[in-house]
C-alpha cells in the first residue's frame, strides 16, 4: 500500500493556533511559526493552515502572517480562510503557498474554482466540504464554520466541485472534529467513490490504524488537528508526528 | 555567484528563494527581466500548471530568446522544476504549444489504465530511483523522497538523458539532464532535507 499523505492542520484565530471540538470550545495551542518549525523538524508530508477567525469575522486573509508561515515551511502548505476572490488567491500563492483551500466562496460560485484552476492549475485549488449529520442522520454540507447549510448531498457537491476544476477535496466531519474518536470512514468512502480527484479525510483521527482504514475506504490523504497537538487523556499540548518507520509499518500491505 | 529564479507568472517562486537562502545562497533574485536573466550565473526555471499557460507566460515576458541564448549558447547551468522540466521538452500532450525543445523528450499524460487504483493528479511523496550518478544527488542517501504534484510526466527515447525515476501507478521518468541542463518533476523546495541537498548541490555546482 502506498503511504497516504499525513497532514497536520493548524487552525488560526487572532494570529495564534487553536483547536476546536465539533467546531466549538477552542483551546489555545501556541504560536504558528513555532508550530511550523516543529513540523519541519519532524519532516511532515504537508501542512494545512486554516484561519477560522477570517471566516467567522468575514475578514481578509492575513497576508503578512501567511507569508511568514510559508517562509518557514519546507514542506507543501495549503491555506484557507477569508478567500472570496481571485485576487486573494493570487496573493496567497505569491506569498509562498502551494495550494489554497476554498469553501464558502466555492460553494456560492463554482465559477471562482474554474477561473482559479485556469490561472493557477487545478493542483493548487482545494475545496473543503464540512459535512455534518442533521437530526435525521442525513449528511449535510456546511460552511461558515458550520453555521451555513447547503441544499444537496455531499456527493453532489463533491462532483460539482470536481467538475468546476478543484484538484483535491478535504472532507471534514464536523461531528468528529476534535473528538479523536475515529474518522467517519463511511463518509470518506462515500465521497471517494464518486470523484476521481484525491480526497483528504479530516475529523476524528485517533490512530495510525484509523488512518489506514480511511485509506482503505478510498481517501488519498489523511489530515488531523488534535491527533498531532494533544497528548494523553488530559489533552496536554505537545506537538507530535509519527516517525517515517512507524508510517511504513502502519501502512505496509 | 548569482542565481535568478525565472518569473514568468507561474509557480511558487518565493518557496524556492526561501530554500536557497536557507542553504546559504546570499545572491538569489526572483526576476522576469531579460537583463537580469542575462547576467545570472545560474538559472532556475520553475512553474506549475498548464503548459500553454507557461509558454504564453514566457512569450509575454519576452524571455524565450534570452533563455535560449543563456542555456543553449552560453551553457549557463539551469535547473527546471515541475512545469519547468516539461517546458524544456519538445511538446506536451497537455496543450498546443511547442516546448522550448532543450531536451529530446516529450510530455505525456499519466496512463489512466495503468494507475492501479491511484488517483490523478499525482499529489504526494515518492521515492526516486537514481538512473545514474550526478552531482545534483551528492550526499543524498538511497531512495530519497520528494514531493510531486503533476498529472503529466516526461518520457524520452534517449535513455542517456534520464536522471531518475519514480513510481506512481507505474515507473515514470522523474528527472532529465543534458550537460548544463538539469530538470526534475518533483519540488525540491518543498521536500525537507532531501530537497535542501539538491538545492545546495545545484548552488555549489
Amino acid at each position: 500500500m502506498n503511504i497516504p499523505r499525513v497532514i497536520p492542520v493548524l487552525l488560526l484565530r487572532d494570529g495564534g493556533v487553536v483547536k476546536s471540538v465539533r467546531f466549538k470550545d477552542h483551546t489555545y495551542i501556541g504560536d504558528p511559526l513555532n508550530a511550523v518549525r516543529i513540523f519541519n523538524e519532524k519532516e511532515v508530508d504537508e501542512i494545512a493552515v486554516i484561519d477560522i477567525g477570517a471566516t467567522i469575522q468575514n475578514s481578509l486573509p492575513d497576508f503578512d502572517l501567511i507569508k511568514q508561515i510559508a517562509g518557514e515551511a519546507f514542506m507543501p502548505m495549503s491555506y484557507g480562510g477569508g478567500i472570496t476572490e481571485i485576487e486573494h488567491i493570487r496573493r496567497v500563492i505569491n506569498n509562498g503557498v502551494e495550494k489554497v483551500i476554498l469553501q464558502n466562496a466555492a460553494l456560492s460560485d463554482p465559477g471562482l474554482i474554474r477561473e482559479a484552476a485556469g490561472q493557477f492549475g487545478s493542483q493548487s485549488i482545494i475545496v473543503c466540504l464540512d459535512v455534518k449529520r442533521n437530526w435525521w442522520g442525513r449528511y449535510e454540507v456546511r460552511s461558515k464554520n458550520g453555521r451555513k447549510k447547503w441544499k444537496g448531498t455531499p456527493q453532489d457537491w463533491a462532483i460539482r466541485m470536481e467538475d468546476a476544476g478543484a484538484g483535491e477535496l478535504i472532507i471534514q466531519s464536523v461531528d468528529r472534529d476534535g473528538t479523536m474518536k475515529g474518522y467517519d470512514h463511511h463518509l470518506q468512502g462515500m465521497i471517494s467513490n464518486v470523484v476521481n480527484i484525491p480526497v483528504v479525510a479530516l475529523g476524528g483521527a485517533n490512530s495510525l490504524d484509523d488512518m489506514k482504514a480511511c485509506k482503505q475506504a478510498g481517501a488519498s490523504a489523511v489530515a488531523a488537528g488534535s491527533f498531532f497537538v494533544f497528548q494523553g487523556p488530559h489533552r496536554a499540548v505537545l506537538i507530535s508526528y509519527p516517525k517515517r518507520s512507524e508510517l511504513l509499518e502502519a501502512f505496509k500491505d | 555567484m548569482s542565481i535568478v529564479i525565472v518569473d514568468y507568472g507561474s509557480g511558487n517562486l518565493l518557496s524556492i528563494a526561501n530554500m536557497l537562502r536557507k542553504v546559504g545562497c546570499p545572491n538569489v533574485t526572483i526576476s522576469g527581466g531579460p537583463d537580469e536573466i542575462e547576467k545570472a550565473d545560474k538559472l532556475i526555471l520553475p512553474g506549475v500548471g498548464h503548459i500553454d499557460h507557461g509558454m504564453k507566460g514566457l512569450r509575454q515576458a519576452n524571455l524565450i530568446d534570452v533563455l535560449n541564448d543563456k542555456v543553449i549558447d552560453k551553457q549557463t547551468p539551469v535547473l527546471g522544476i515541475c512545469l519547468g522540466l516539461q517546458l524544456m521538452t519538445e511538446k506536451s500532450e497537455e496543450g498546443m504549444s511547442k516546448g522550448l525543445g532543450w531536451l529530446e523528450a516529450t510530455t505525456i499524460a499519466f496512463d489512466k489504465n495503468r494507475m492501479n487504483g491511484e488517483k490523478l493528479p499525482h499529489m504526494g511523496w515518492a521515492e526516486i530511483k537514481y538512473n545514474r550518478s550526478h552531482p545534483l544527488f551528492k550526499g543524498l542517501g538511497p531512495d530519497p523522497r520528494f514531493y510531486f504534484v503533476h498529472g503529466y510526466h516526461v518520457t524520452t527515447e534517449n535513455k542517456n538523458l534520464i536522471l531518475c525515476k519514480a513510481d506512481y501507478g507505474y515507473d515514470f521518468t522523474a528527472g532529465l539532464f543534458r550537460e548544463n541542463i538539469m530538470a526534475v518533476q518533483f519540488h525540491p523546495e518543498k521536500s525537507h532535507k532531501f530537497g535542501m541537498k539538491i538545492m545546495k548541490n545545484f548552488a555549489e555546482l
